[in-house]
């Protein structure tokens, strides 16, 4: 694998590392394959679009960038807009569709019912954007020569970004309080009721999360490609495909899984044809499965 | 002195309108160990599951220290004063000895947190010294003596263990009852579920005996075991000191 592919996968693995850090929060506390997953990482993206459209003039990149770079400083604010409202339109849907299913005690249901909020977010949101490609800037981020390696700014600043998100969720999840009680409810709810935890306060904090990291990938993805009410739904499976690669439930493993999973398909795009680019996370997947049941930092259950 | 624990004509099951705990009713007061006894199947486990708030309960009244706690979701049975220990699955696999203390503190109170932890890994040098250990890897003895730890960590006034000497070696029983009598005798109330009939006598001064969801019989161990039809079902015949 040449340098240049190596770098390519290892961009856009890292935001599918990071839309697979969401599934993997998600499930690792709720036991809970999320399948509208890929639309709150649009919704992300469209909500940084809408802060970018509104402030874009106030802030241009000359005055906050450095040349090469078209992420300006409100695109920055998006990000952070961007996760929120993906966290939000998270935890609303749970409260509306998924916690009721779910109360019902039938797993299943709650899986089939994320397919139905699946179509109907991106149904609202080409309703409301349409179904256009749209773009957080039209300028060209020229790429920077590494040697053999061909690297735009904008990527650089997406794989620093992500890396940062990384870190903090890793601190988060084993430093805080509620990152400690997320984790004990996805092991156990009964005992973590007993211990003193409120769960559904967890549930609630989950979703928020794992709803917010979405909506970063969103952003993250937009600087990168089209921003379009589907790009998300495209993420779903490399996304899935990492989280389980990585073994759910695992941060870690969601990153390596995700690096892993962009590698593939970069090779596969530059070797075999981009129309094999979306066989590589099955194909990962299932030698990944076939290995190894619960991932590669998978708990066996 | 008025009961630590009250629990009064409960009625509760799994199933609404199919008991399988009823008219139970016992006390507890603090520095005293109860110990629930019968036969398997009796409501023993589901008794104090649903004292913690796991069960649906029918009918009756719990009450902490004077306070009705029936109508409390579990987690806030436990900041009112009721730890709770459950039989299998009693400590988080995944999270470190010093995470699953962590959990244990009441929520705004890490630093008190930290030193009650502390304080408790001294007492138990089994423990203390790897705080990093993933719960996990824990023997069953060492899981248990977590799992007090932790209930301890949130300072309760009642503690309710299920059968908290289930699959111990006997050195490990004898460890975990003592600790247990030794916490009560520092002002803990303990109601403990016990199959273990004769060890749990030794720490024991009261005994309830549940039939098919029902107390057929109290008192202490002594008068229990005067009773010769106990005796023989529970304690194999023979005497039980």
């Amino acid at each position: 694998m040449s340098l240049q592919i190596l770098a390519d996968g290892l961009i856009q693995g890292s935001l599918i590392a990071l839309g697979a850090a969401g599934v993997t929060m998600t499930y690792g506390t709720l036991r809970f394959g999320n399948f509208a997953h890929g639309e709150l990482v649009s919704a992300g993206a469209y909500a940084a679009l809408v802060v970018v459209g509104a402030l874009g003039s106030l802030w241009p990149a000359s005055l906050l960038t450095p040349d090469g770079f078209t992420v300006t400083l409100a695109l920055l604010l998006g990000l952070l807009v961007g996760a929120l409202c993906s966290g939000v339109v998270a935890s609303v849907i749970d409260r509306v569709v998924f916690k009721p299913v779910r109360d019902r005690g039938v797993a299943i249901a709650v899986s089939m019912a994320s397919f139905g909020v699946s179509m109907a977010l991106r149904a609202l949101l080409e309703t409301i954007f349409s179904a256009r490609p749209r773009y957080y800037s039209e300028d060209l981020s020229i790429a920077w020569d590494f040697g053999d390696v061909r690297i735009a700014p904008d990527q650089l600043m997406v794989v620093a970004v992500v890396a940062l998100i990384f870190i903090l969720l890793g601190w988060f999840l084993t430093r805080s309080r509620i990152g400690r009680e997320m984790r004990a409810v996805g092991e156990n709810p009964t005992l973590a009721a007993v211990v003193g935890i409120d769960v559904a306060q967890v549930v609630r904090a989950t979703w928020l999360c794992g709803g917010a990291v979405a909506g970063a990938a969103g952003v993250g993805l937009g600087v990168l490609v089209q921003i379009r009410p589907s790009m998300g739904a495209e993420l779903l499976l490399p996304m899935f495909a990492a989280a389980i690669v990585g073994g759910l439930g695992s941060l870690r493993g969601a990153l390596l899984g995700g690096l892993l999973v962009g590698c593939g398909e970069a090779a596969a795009v530059a070797y075999v044809g981009a129309e094999w680019r979306a066989a590589v996370s099955f194909a990962l997947l299932v030698l990944v499965l076939l290995i190894r049941p619960a991932g590669l930092f998978g708990r066996p259950e | 002195m008025s009961a630590a624990l009250e629990v009064r004509g409960l009625r509760a099951g799994y199933e609404p309108g199919n008991p399988i705990v009823r008219d139970a009713s016992f006390a507890v007061r603090s520095g005293q160990v109860l110990t629930l006894i019968g036969p398997n199947g009796a409501g023993k486990s589901t008794c104090v599951r649903a004292v913690a708030g796991l069960v649906n309960v029918e009918a009756g009244d719990i009450q902490l220290r004077g306070v009705a706690i029936d109508q409390l979701p579990a987690h806030r049975r436990v900041a009112t004063g009721l730890g709770f220990g459950p039989q299998s699955d009693n400590v988080f696999a995944s999270l470190s000895i010093a995470e699953n203390l962590a959990l244990g503190a009441p929520r705004g109170a890490d630093v008190q947190g930290k030193i009650r932890a502390e304080a408790l890994l001294e007492a138990l040098p089994e423990l203390s010294g790897q705080r990093s250990r993933l719960a996990g890897t824990l023997s069953g003895g060492q899981r248990q003596l977590l799992a007090i730890a932790r209930a301890l960590m949130a300072n309760p006034s009642v503690l309710m263990l299920d059968e908290p000497t289930a699959g111990l070696a006997p050195a490990a029983v004898t460890q975990v009852l003592a600790q247990l009598r030794r916490l009560a005798d520092e002002g803990l109330a303990i109601v403990l579920v016990e199959q273990n009939v004769r060890a749990a006598f030794r720490i024991s001064d009261q005994v309830v005996v549940l039939v098919q969801g029902t107390p057929v019989m109290s008192g202490t161990p002594d008068e229990l075991t005067a009773d010769p039809q106990l005796t023989a079902l529970y304690l194999g015949g023979g005497p039980a000191r």
